[in-house]
């Protein structure tokens, strides 16, 4: 199992950070462009999943899986966008993103007077602790079995 | 790890009363600087507009609550998780319009305000405007504009304090161009 890469996105759709492990595979267009298409991808999944629901959904829309790679989204109620790549083989990721968002996010970004808000993140203490985590999980071994 | 050595007292903690009178002095300092008592309550709402804005994740982080479905639920939330883990109080529920658009947060103590008396002629003052801030900018960032205010306030001779928070509209989560 692996990980490949994390996007945040804050409420207005810019990429506040943008991070890759074991991604094998680059798009071949610019990063700018990547992060348009894949939140405007979301953006319309979500609208999608809200208008098909025939009952008030709560969380909606929280993972999508292709032969490939599994795409996890979470998002806070405040609209900020989670978004991890990983390999089919992870189970559930939601209660590690909402630990990213807790113990990582909140903690280094939130709290740091330096950061400021809706702006990319260059904080190298919330990048370090961000990867020490990521790579701490058991779904990173990167072993092929 | 190192942070679970020794924690007896946990360090990200402070005193209440340290709280209070830091906030007291802070208000002093902006009352000498912007001699008008309409500055100054701008400027509290600023800051507490300022503070809202990140206390919100903070808050959603700790707590876990989700979207709210009503302002009703939303008024709930406030008052007996928001105001209760930063404040360490639950501000009563009260006083709702008859749309339902409209309600008031009744504080029989304000920790703010603890160990506070205005001296005459700050009637324009409102000694605790940085909370309407701090509630303005937390809801914003939960897609909910709406007006806060303070109504009633002991400091001012009334028996309670009291908080309005008029809902004005719900904001909506911006789509980039292009996109319907």
């Amino acid at each position: 199992m692996t990980i490949f890469n994390l996007y945040i996105f804050d409420r207005n759709g810019t990429c506040l950070y943008y991070t890759e492990w074991n991604r094998r595979n680059q798009s071949g267009i610019s990063k700018e462009e990547e992060f348009k298409l894949m939140y405007g991808m979301i953006l319309s999944i979500k609208s999608f999943c809200s208008r098909l629901s025939p009952t008030d959904l709560k969380d909606g829309f929280l993972s999508y899986r292709t032969s490939k790679y599994k795409l996890h989204f979470y998002e806070t109620a405040s609209g900020l966008k989670f978004i991890l790549n990983t390999d089919i083989n992870a189970g559930n990721m939601r209660d590690n993103i909402q630990q990213i968002y807790s113990n990582i996010y909140v903690e280094n970004v939130i709290k740091n007077p330096e950061c400021k808000l809706g702006q990319q993140i260059t904080s190298e203490l919330f990048q370090t602790k961000l990867d020490d985590y990521i790579r701490s999980l058991p779904q990173f071994a990167t072993k092929l079995s | 790890m190192s942070r679970q050595i020794g924690r007896s007292v946990d360090p990200k903690k402070v005193s209440g009363e340290l709280f209070t009178l830091t906030y007291g002095a802070l208000v002093s300092q902006l009352i000498k600087d912007y001699e008008n008592e309409d500055d100054v309550n701008k400027q509290l709402d600023k800051m507490g507009y300022n503070i809202g804005v990140r206390l919100i994740e903070d808050f959603l982080a700790r707590s876990n609550v989700g979207r709210c479905h009503d302002f009703r639920e939303t008024a709930d939330v406030i008052s007996k998780v928001g105001f209760k883990m930063f404040l360490g109080i639950t501000p009563v529920v009260t006083n709702w319009s008859p749309a339902g658009d409209e309600f008031s947060l009744l504080l029989e103590n304000n920790p703010l305000t603890d160990f506070v008396e205005l001296p005459d002629g700050h009637s324009n003052l409102s000694y605790s405007n940085i909370m309407c801030g701090v509630l303005r900018g937390a809801l914003e960032m939960v897609q909910l504009d709406v007006d806060v205010r303070f109504e009633q306030d002991q400091l001012k001779g009334d028996n309670i304090t009291e908080i309005r928070l008029k809902f004005i509209k719900r904001l909506e989560d911006a789509v980039p161009v292009g996109e319907d």
